[in-house]
């Protein structure tokens, strides 16, 4: 019996834990918005960010767009060939990157690479007191270095996004139509009869942006609130890339019922 | 690296960015659902819609000339109002008829216009005064087996 | 123990870090113009004290003044203000990492003021040549020493020309050389700028040699203030236990447990017989 209420009120510790965090990480995330005018008044500094985030991502983006096209092409095909519609592995591919999997995958594989490496980065100016010793030069850290970090990222994930679906979308035509011989105009005509630009690639990208936005905001927040050690900052970069799956797979649910179901 | 050629390299992930996006957009998706060219509105009544929804086709000839504006309840005539936005550069004579129809056999629902012969054409705002509604699936089930009923019955 | 010349003082200062108490009470000050060293065992809360007076962090109770300004009331833009006017060492550099020595000291100038390149890179090569590295500005962090990181580290906190300079443990892990370059430093910095020095320590030799004043912590309060001379010379047994580096005294060896008779295995297992 003891046991039971011991685990009880773990569980209720860690809620009222979570919470608290939940709370904390919103006041520093919205602080951090306030103070992104720099952004506009020195956008080097949101360049430069956006080549640590964006462009170092881009092999991983691309050589991962393309692999899972060619998977999907490849599955797809063995799977419409019993139904002998061959033809629709375009519209196949298509809609399964536009829609889901070219935000989805490319958001956790940019939490991966570019938030932890944001985390780690944030993690370890904290642990080297690189942060104070801009407070004490009366530089706002938030302003400075948190600030177009976030929106480095913000702005980088949606145009992953897109590398990766329209990678996959060639990597399925160079499996189904170059190496197997699925025709190329039923390949190209059916999918775009089929992909509505508003409710497919718009809404993707709206879900990139929405994913882009939940990762840098966790990347950001762990390496700010992580244990100024080495081993703080090794444990908060693994809390990023888990909290951040989690999230984007949450949060696709929510969008994915909202934007793509019979509601609308 | 340098401050120019982290421009440099920032600036060409950008533009694959927008590439990537410019190809989903043109190569995968339908061109013609982008450009919202200029439309005018006819209202049609059907005693049952079916399935139909807002943006389902309208196609005449099996061609798209529109979009299902909107779909509504009249409380006078007690039947469905359907909206048509209907693309300025295909004109339908006054007596022009509209049916909703199924694509393929169990597919999504649209409204299939047939024109009629008059002079005139269909201005913003008109009716379309002959309509066919939707078949339901049901009722021709239903209509089947009382048929088949009947006649057992009449034997 | 607050003087009148005191440029910030301290006063019926309360501080916890959660749960552990580091100052009740505390009152103190420190000289304008001088050099003085604040001294005490571990977890003393040394560093708090330079925390307390950048405004880093804020007293439960109690007022932090400093040159008649109360920094623990301070809003955002008064205590960014407040820390233009402070320079703060800290223990290991704080140097930033992807920036290399130049860009390092010109930081703070380009951040905070609209001064020309030229103008910049002048100011930037006085203050590395005020602490010896004007030959290093092309280096990265990675590649400096401790002792030279801790120099450029200098360099750029004075970069600003503060009226007040903080030092978080500037000999802590230095060679004798590097010791000595650091404290003529601290010395000669204060004196040719005409400002105020304090700065945190556990060197006793280094910092006599260059103190002005000393202030001598324990157990959260003032145990000492005074001339190194005159705490070379005190008889209070706490200020000679730490002065003189004694073993065992007003801060015991042990920590608090247990009898020794009680701990060991030997003697419990008899008395179960």
């Amino acid at each position: 019996m003891t046991l039971f209420k011991t685990m009880l009120s773990k569980l209720g510790r860690k809620t009222i834990d979570s919470l608290w965090t939940l709370g904390v990480a919103s006041t520093f995330i919205f602080r951090v918005i306030a103070r992104s005018s720099i952004v506009i008044r020195r956008p080097n500094l949101l360049v430069a960010e956006m080549h640590f985030a964006g462009v170092l991502s881009l092999v991983i983006i691309i050589v991962s767009g393309l692999f899972v096209g060619l998977v999907l092409g490849l599955q797809g095909y063995e799977t419409l060939k019993r139904y002998g519609s061959t033809g629709a592995v375009g519209t196949l591919v298509a809609l399964s990157l536009v829609r889901e999997l070219g935000p989805v995958v490319s958001a956790l594989l940019f939490a991966s690479r570019a938030g932890s490496a944001i985390t780690a980065e944030i993690g370890i100016m904290k642990t080297t007191e690189q942060l104070s010793a801009m407070e004490m030069m009366a530089v706002d850290p938030h302003a400075r270095v948190i600030a177009p970090m976030f929106w480095g990222g913000v702005l980088s994930m949606p145009l992953l996004a897109a590398i990766f679906s329209a990678m996959g979308i060639i990597g399925g035509y160079l499996i189904t139509v170059v190496v197997i011989g699925v025709d190329s105009g039923a390949f190209w005509s059916q999918m775009q009869a089929s992909v509505d630009f508003h409710h497919d690639i718009l809404n993707g990208v709206i879900k990139s942006v929405v994913f882009g936005t939940a990762v840098s905001a966790i990347s950001v927040y762990e390496g700010y609130a992580s244990v100024p050690t080495a081993e703080g900052v090794s444990k908060a970069v693994t809390r990023t890339v888990v909290t951040s799956a989690l999230a984007v797979l949450a949060l696709d649910f929510v969008l994915t019922a909202f934007m793509f179901t019979g509601a609308h | 690296m340098e401050r120019s050629v982290i421009d440099l390299w920032v600036g060409i992930f950008v533009a694959l960015g927008i590439a990537a996006l410019l190809f989903l957009a043109l190569k995968a998706g339908n061109v013609d659902s982008i450009i919202k060219s200029e439309g005018y509105l006819v209202s049609a009544e059907f005693d049952n819609i079916g399935g139909l929804k807002a943006k389902a086709p309208v196609k005449s000839a099996g061609v798209i000339v529109g979009r299902v504006d909107n779909v509504s309840f009249s409380n006078q005539s007690l039947r469905a109002v359907v909206k048509l936005n209907l693309d300025k550069q295909f004109q339908f004579p006054k007596d022009s008829s509209a049916s909703i129809l199924t694509s393929g056999l169990l597919g999504d629902q649209f409204v299939g216009i047939d024109p009629g012969g008059a002079l005139e054409n269909l201005q913003d705002g008109d009716r379309v005064r002959i309509t066919q509604s939707a078949i339901v699936l049901e009722k021709v089930i239903g209509q089947f087996l009382y048929g088949k009923m009947s006649e057992k019955n009449g034997d | 123990m607050i003087k009148t010349t005191d440029l910030i003082q301290i006063s019926s200062l309360n501080f916890s870090y959660g749960e552990s108490e580091i100052f009740q009470n505390l009152d103190v000050g420190f000289s304008a113009g001088k050099v003085t060293a604040i001294m005490g065992g571990s977890g003393s809360g040394k560093t708090t004290i330079l925390k307390l007076i950048g405004g880093q962090v804020r007293p439960q109770k109690g007022r932090v003044i400093c040159d008649s300004k109360v920094v623990n009331h301070m809003r955002h833009n008064e205590l960014f203000a407040h820390r233009k006017t402070i320079g703060m060492l800290f223990q290991f550099g704080a140097l930033f990492t992807d920036l290399n020595v130049f860009d390092n000291v010109a930081f703070p100038l380009r951040e905070q003021t609209a001064l020309p390149d030229a103008a910049i890179k002048d100011l930037v090569l006085l203050k590395l040549h005020a602490v010896g590295l004007r030959g290093a500005s092309k280096l990265m962090p990675a590649e400096l020493s401790g002792g030279m990181a801790r120099r450029v580290a200098l360099a750029r906190a004075i970069a600003l020309d503060p009226s007040l300079m903080l030092y978080d443990e500037p000999f802590t892990g230095l060679d004798p050389i590097s010791t000595a370059i650091t404290g003529n430093l601290i010395r000669t910095l204060n004196d040719t700028l005409g400002i105020t020095s304090v700065f945190v320590t556990h060197d006793i030799k280094a910092s006599f040699k260059v103190a002005d004043e000393v202030v001598l912590l324990s157990r959260g309060c003032v145990t000492a203030r005074g001339k190194p001379e005159d705490l070379m010379e005190s008889t209070d047994p706490l200020v000679q236990q730490f002065v003189n580096g004694e073993v065992d005294g007003p801060v015991p060896f042990h920590v608090r447990s247990r009898s020794y008779r009680e701990d060991l295995a030997l003697v419990q297992s008899e008395n179960l017989k």
